[in-house]
């Protein structure tokens, strides 16, 4: 509690707080609570008068519940009659009681200010104390309203007591602090300035912090502090330490005023009459001096004192940046420091350092402690000392000696502590940026800070590194090298992936040149990144590869392969699905020249501010850091700068960020994740610019089809395949095709019987006798020879298809350097894609060889490729060729459609290059059966009751080509009487139409 | 499965410390003492998670018990489990406090050996327990005695063992209700519960077979016209037996049938929502006379049978904050203010039924500058009536025992009801 005297003691105050102090739990501490407000509010029911000692004990008994955290909602009255009272113990709990606990808003406002106006105009001096330090506790808007005119006048009064002008100082300060508006000093300013030369150093201590504060608001109105201030210092500075005795500190003659006075001289610029100046210059020399002195006493509080006035005359020199030799001492002095035992000076040390660094005088003194200082970097234990020393080097550094700080600073990153990391990656990236002599340095030093440190590596550092390098040609080629050399790491942080893929994508044709980074090696090399990185950066990938088709059209196909992959074309997520579906159907149909016009190279970015510098500047907060610093001080000299001194920081603003300031853009205008965006899907779909002419007719076809636009959205991926291969029963994906081979069954063992046995021949010719047999069936011998039997099977979907070849060896010798190798010829050769997976070059007598054959339908095609075996038997070399059963029909894939649809669309194609008819008489007996399982065996959904004449059978379906899909509608109608057929195809392509209707035809 | 289990005193110092798994590490113990026991707020949630770590705490008088884990466990098992330790520790030291836990901490340990394994709860069947730990010091049990306590530990009946024999087999069965209500001051229902138990006390000699009949409304029902003896049926909202119960017994024919544990054991819980018979009305009326004065006038009257006698009543009226003082006037029992609750306490020790009583009070308020209005926050009531609240009535207790030849007629049954308020409360 504070100062009660003797027999004053309140007995019950002291009981109750330990009543409280020995309950055992809260519930208990709630209880004994309610009991004594309960007592309490007995006690003030008002129909007894209670004595001031009561009052006062109650009230104290209630400030202390209200500061055990409980709402004290009565009492006020109480304590507002104890303001009246005459006792100082009785008045001090009232002021107590209401600083404490009155708002603002509260009824007994008035009354509270009618007992202070008493107290201030009292004369006595304790009264007039404890209300003026009420009034700075409250210190609301409302007070300072009331008595923001009376307190000034108390200041100044010729007969006020010394000790209540420093409270009356101190709080008109808070005042001041808290409604400055209302504070107005006008005709006082003077006598307050004045106050400086007062006799009692109390007074001038409280009125230094209250003129510096004042001067920061109208620094012309305290002008004439200076002198006083100068003149009021030097007397301190010079005084023996045994002069000022009570303000005497540990041998430290008055720290806190010349500290105070210090601070007040740095609101200012240098004084101009020179005999001030003078007079300045030999404090602030002496000062200096003193700091060299041998210590006075082991005391810490002797040497905090003494170093505190050095650290604010050092700060006051730093601020007036006039005086060189003070400068260069002080610089000294700090160095010093550096290497002093005590941490909190060699963090101040730092601090102070920096902002010499940026002072021109003192810039070359800074940098000779650059040794000391890294020294400090590597070993120093506080860890934000080590972040002063990384500011310190972030300040120091220039041209001459960029490469070694930033190499010191990249090194300390690996060790750096967490908390820092990132800002040392911003300071480095900034560092690098600005003193940059040649970019490979550059391109280099961030490619290290990505490897050191990439999680610290903010985007808006690697969205600089590309602006640089896109914006400097340069470097391309080198970046280009670096980042190609870079990923070729087993473990790379994203970030590097992130540059490596933006930059390969843009400028890897620069090295493309050399066979070890290849294009397909280029791609490889990002593509065994992908699946280990998050989606913005596969989503940054997907596009680097779809730039990397335009540079390098050799890879597209493996390009493609990725992107038509299920992983890509059906990611969960939509962006990255949306780019694949649509980077893929831009680089199937759109022509090289489209190609190279949308994906061309970015061009160069416009030149802002640095993001990484605004970053920076977030990141610390204003007045924290150093490139803000030029600011700061400009701002501060704004307010009574000399010109040199401004000129000077502009000019050391404008020359080493020159190319920092003109490069820039931000990263929020153009993120580089999302730049090279495509055409949307439905403009692909809708567009006139498709460069195929047929595939604008196509087009309305797929867009009517509802389930045709599905299927051609997703293409089959391969994986499906592979499922496929194992398991043909379970192809439920692929409806038609198991459909049709349960239903050929018959038909092909029929036809196997029928299977002329070829005599052997040393080179034959082309066989193609079962060829069309296989139109309509995916299964079955497609050879047969004494030596050799050929067995298929094969599965379609979509324009992708997988065959197994089987050759059985009927003989019972081994055949030797046996060899099977698919033949396109020539047209042939771009419109089917087949790729033989090489098999084993023997096989056993009796045993069986599989060979995979995996197909895909660029577009579509008349002829069909060849197998061509070759094999040694018996040391005979005998060769085989045979034509592979790929036909056009197997990329069919049905459509239902109702009769509606149907006609609407045969309409449609109603053009007569569409349509292609044949009459022809039946090879085979008419079954309508064995005829419905052929329509569907060749891959066409049967669809009926759609013609009127049910005997006539109707079909449509969609040919899938990697290119385009074109849909097709299909007639026949069987004239049982004539042995004859008509078949009629309308399809949206006249060749395809052509094609169908020669194979399907020979079916019947 | 539980990793840990702490005992705490009220300031947060640990009594008892026991981990079970690794995942547990001490600063566990810390972690609860800051978080929960010397939170700034009052912590009102059972379960708190602090760092991945879930502790499940329950209060007794001063006492904390705090089950401690990493994994997803089942809260319900971990607070059963804890509830059961506490019923375990009151039979074998009485009141649970920091004394008796002190006192006591060899045993208590020993119990937490036995009661949980590695974290997995296992037998804490008070009556088996006590035929293996003992308070009495450490009596070297022959060959036989060992081999019987295995045998019945692992056994199907691990919470009886065999071989009781009692000169008179004696049966005690209390049905302890506690009855929850909330009026509006005109004297509507807004809601109203009873939870009850079945406590059986069992001197029974041999393993006898029992089977439990109450007025169970589905089980009158199925008898139907057959029964017809006019007695009251009462609809169970749900009910959880004891672990001697045959639940499959109870799932096909609803009939309850066990063979209980030695001495004493909670046969049944169980909660009704229906046709609650409330013992006591409350009538509150409260007027305001001016700024600085209240009056409150407050009737209670007795609802059920003349010749019963209800006991312990205490009605608790709140008082504003602001009161300065209380004048109290009433026909029966005393009544006090109690400034530390805030409330006027007013005591009956037996009031009959189809009675009423009532109590005037007059309240002086100081006038405060805040400008909330009173809560008024409901008048609570606490009372004991010997009957069953919700109106269930046990029908019939049988005992069969096969081997040793005793009839259901040889043995001594008692019933006993009693009726407990919960939170009792009208508003007014």
């Amino acid at each position: 509690m504070p100062a009660v005297s003797k027999g004053d003691g309140m007995r019950g105050l002291a009981v109750f707080i330990s009543d409280i102090r020995n309950c055992k739990s809260k519930e208990a501490e709630i209880k004994r609570i309610n009991k004594e407000l309960a007592n309490i509010r007995s006690k003030f029911k008002g129909d007894k008068a209670l004595d001031g000692y009561s009052k006062k004990k109650y009230v104290c008994k209630l400030l202390f519940i209200f500061l055990l955290g409980h709402d004290i909602d009565f009492g006020h009255m109480e304590a507002v009659n104890l303001l009246s009272s005459n006792k100082y113990t009785e008045k001090q709990i009232g002021y107590l009681f209401i600083s404490v606990l009155v708002n603002s808003n509260s009824d007994l406002i008035s009354l509270i200010n009618n007992a202070i106006k008493n107290d201030l105009s009292s004369r006595n001096p304790t009264f007039m104390n404890l209300a003026l330090h009420c009034i700075a506790n409250v210190g609301s808007r409302e007070m300072a309203e009331a008595f923001a005119a009376e307190v000034p006048r108390i200041l100044v009064a010729g007969d006020t007591m010394d000790s209540v002008k420093q409270s009356a100082a101190l709080c008109l300060l808070r005042l001041n602090r808290t409604s400055p508006d209302l504070v107005l000093m006008g005709e006082w300013t003077a006598r307050v300035v004045h106050l400086l030369n007062d006799q009692h150093l109390g007074v001038v201590t409280a009125a230094t912090s209250l003129i510096t504060t004042l001067a920061q608001k109208s620094p012309e109105d305290f002008k004439t502090s200076v002198s006083l201030a100068v003149a009021r210092l030097s007397r301190i500075v010079s005084s023996a330490s045994t002069d000022l005795q009570d303000y005497t500190y540990y041998f430290v003659a008055a720290p806190w005023l010349s500290v105070k006075l210090l601070r007040l001289l740095q609101c200012y610029p240098p004084p101009e009459d020179g005999a001030i100046r003078g007079r300045l210059t030999e404090c602030l020399e002496t000062i200096l001096n003193k700091a060299q002195e041998p210590p006075k006493s082991k005391k810490v509080q002797h040497s905090n004192a003494k170093n505190a006035v050095l650290f604010e005359a050092i700060s006051l020199i730093i601020h007036h940046d006039s005086e060189p030799t003070l400068l260069v001492r002080a610089c000294n002095q700090l160095g010093q420091f550096l290497q002093h035992r005590e941490t909190n000076l060699r963090y101040l040390a730092l601090e102070s350092m920096c902002t010499l660094a940026s002072s021109e005088f003192s810039h070359e003194a800074v940098k000779t402690h650059i040794e000391t200082v890294i020294n400090a970097l590597k070993s120093e234990r506080d860890v934000s000392v080590r972040q002063r020393a990384v500011d310190l080097l972030y300040a120091m550094c220039d041209r001459s000696n960029a490469k070694q700080i930033v190499a010191e600073m990249l090194s300390y990153l690996e060790t750096a502590d967490y908390s820092i990391r990132e800002e040392i990656v911003l300071k480095v990236a900034i560092l690098a940026e600005k003193y940059a002599v040649d970019y490979t340095w550059y391109v280099d030093t961030i490619l290290n800070l990505i490897r050191f440190a990439g999680d610290y590596v903010s985007d808006e550092v690697w969205y600089r590194v590309i602006q640089i390098v896109i914006n400097r040609d340069e470097v391309q080629g080198y970046a280009a090298k670096t980042v190609f050399e870079a990923l070729q790491a087993p473990a790379c942080h994203e970030n590097l992936v992130k540059v490596g893929g933006y930059i390969l994508g843009e400028f890897g044709n620069l090295i493309a040149g050399d066979s070890r980074s290849s294009p397909l090696i280029q791609f490889d090399l990002l593509h065994s990144k992908f699946h280990l990185c998050s989606v913005p950066t596969r989503a940054l990938l997907l596009s680097a590869y779809i730039k990397f088709i335009n540079l390098f059209p050799e890879v597209k196909g493996t390009i493609q392969e990725v992107l038509r992959s299920d992983s890509q074309l059906r990611n969960a997520d939509v962006e990255l699905q949306q780019r694949a579906v649509e980077y893929l159907r831009l680089s199937s149909i759109a022509s090289t020249d489209i190609l190279a016009t949308v994906l061309e190279e970015m061009p160069p970015f416009p030149e802002r501010e640095s993001s990484i510098l605004a970053k920076l500047k977030r990141k610390k907060g204003p007045g924290n850091l150093h490139p803000d610093l030029d600011e700061n001080r400009k701002e501060r000299s704004a307010n009574g700068g000399t010109a040199d001194h401004s000129s000077t920081t502009s000019n050391a603003k404008s020359s080493p960020l020159s190319f920092v300031g003109d490069l820039l853009a931000p990263a929020s205008t153009a993120p580089p994740t999302n730049r090279p965006r495509p055409v949307s899907s439905s403009y692909l779909l809708q567009a006139p610019l498709t460069p195929i002419p047929l595939q604008a007719s196509a087009v309305p076809v797929l867009l009517s089809a509802g389930p045709l636009f599905q299927v051609a959205a997703s293409p089959t991926p391969s994986t499906d395949l592979l499922g496929l291969g194992s398991t043909i029963t379970t192809q439920n994906s692929a409806p038609p095709a198991s459909k049709g081979t349960s239903l050929l069954v018959d038909v092909f063992s029929e036809n196997i019987a029928a299977f002329p046995v070829e005599t052997p021949v040393a080179v034959g010719p082309v066989a193609d006798e079962n060829f069309s047999r296989f139109v309509c069936k995916n299964n079955g011998v497609l050879y047969e020879n004494q030596l050799l039997q050929i067995g298929l099977k094969s599965e379609f979907r979509q324009n992708l298809g997988r065959m197994y070849v089987f050759f059985g060896n009927k003989t019972s010798t081994q055949f030797m350097n046996f060899a099977a190798s698919v033949v396109c010829q020539d047209t042939l050769q771009a419109q089917l894609n087949v790729h033989a997976k090489p098999a084993d070059p023997t096989v056993d007598g009796g045993a069986q060889l599989q060979q995979i054959l995996n197909i895909e339908c660029m577009s579509d095609f008349v002829d069909a490729p060849v197998l061509n075996i070759q094999f040694r038997y018996g040391g005979t070399l005998q060769n085989v060729a045979v034509k592979l059963p790929i036909t056009l029909n197997k990329f069919f894939q049905p459509t239902e459609m109702t009769s509606q649809d149907f006609f609407q669309r045969w309409k449609q194609l109603g053009a007569p290059q569409q349509e292609v008819q044949k009459i022809f008489k039946a090879k085979h007996s008419m079954d309508t059966e064995v005829t419905k399982a052929k329509i569907m065996g060749f891959g066409a959904a049967l669809l009926d009751g759609v013609d009127p004449n049910p005997s006539n059978f109707v079909g449509a379906g969609v040919i899938h080509t990697k290119t385009t899909q074109v849909g097709c509608l299909l007639r026949l109608e069987p004239n049982t009487q004539a042995q004859m057929y008509r078949l009629t195809l309308r399809t949206s392509r006249d060749t395809v139409s052509q094609r169908l209707c020669d194979l399907l035809s020979e079916q019947f | 499965m539980i990793g840990g289990l702490f005992i705490y005193n009220h300031k947060g110092e640990v009594l008892i410390s026991r981990v079970y798994r690794d995942d547990i590490g001490r600063n566990a113990v810390d972690a609860f003492r800051v978080n929960v026991i010397h939170a700034r707020q009052q912590v009102r949630s059972p379960v708190t998670n602090i760092a991945r770590t879930s502790f499940f705490h329950v209060k007794r008088s001063n006492i904390w018990l705090a089950a401690v884990t990493k994994q997803n466990v089942n809260a319900a098992m971990v607070f059963e489990f804890l509830y059961k330790m506490c019923d375990v520790m009151t039979a074998y030291f009485g009141k649970i406090s920091e004394e008796n836990i002190k006192n006591n901490f060899v045993l208590i340990y020993e119990l937490l050996d036995e009661i949980l394994d590695f974290g997995y709860p296992q037998n804490s069947e008070t009556g088996a327990l006590k035929t293996f730990i003992t308070q009495t010091g450490i009596k070297s049990q022959s060959k036989e005695e060992q081999s019987q306590i295995t045998s019945q530990v692992t056994g199907q009946i691990g919470w009886r063992r065999e071989g009781i024999k009692y000169r008179r087999n004696e049966l005690f069965l209390d049905v302890l209700e506690s009855v929850n209500l909330l009026m509006s001051p005109q004297g509507q229902v807004l809601s109203a519960h009873v939870s009850g138990r079945v406590v059986m006390k069992s001197y029974l000699s041999g393993m006898p077979e029992c089977k439990f009949g109450m007025n169970d409304k589905i089980v009158i029902d199925k008898q139907g016209k057959g029964g017809g003896n006019g007695c009251q049926s009462i609809a169970i909202d749900d009910c959880t037996f004891h672990q001697c119960v045959r639940l499959s017994k109870f799932d096909a024919e609803r009939s309850i049938s066990f063979i209980p544990p030695d001495g004493e054991c909670e046969l049944m819980r169980y909660r009704t929502t229906k046709d609650i018979i409330l013992p006591f009305r409350v009538i509150p009326l409260v007027r305001e006379v001016g700024r600085t004065k209240l009056e409150v006038k407050v009737v209670i009257k007795s609802n059920f049978k003349p010749s019963l006698l209800a006991q312990k009543i205490e009605v608790r009226i709140p008082t504003p904050l602001n009161t300065s003082g209380v004048q109290v006037i009433c026909m029966k029992g005393k009544a006090k203010y109690k400034a530390s609750e805030n409330a006027i306490v007013w005591k009956i020790k037996r009031m009959a039924g189809m009675k009423e009583s009532q109590i005037s009070a007059e309240i002086e308020l100081l006038p405060t500058n805040d400008k909330k209005k009173w809560a008024r926050p409901p008048i609570s009531m606490n009372f004991e009536v010997p009957f069953a609240p919700s109106g269930l009535k046990v029908r019939y207790l049988k005992v069969f025992e096969p081997k040793l030849n005793y009839s259901d007629h040889d043995v001594i049954k008692w019933v006993r009801y009693i009726g407990r308020s919960g939170i009792y409360e009208t508003r007014c």
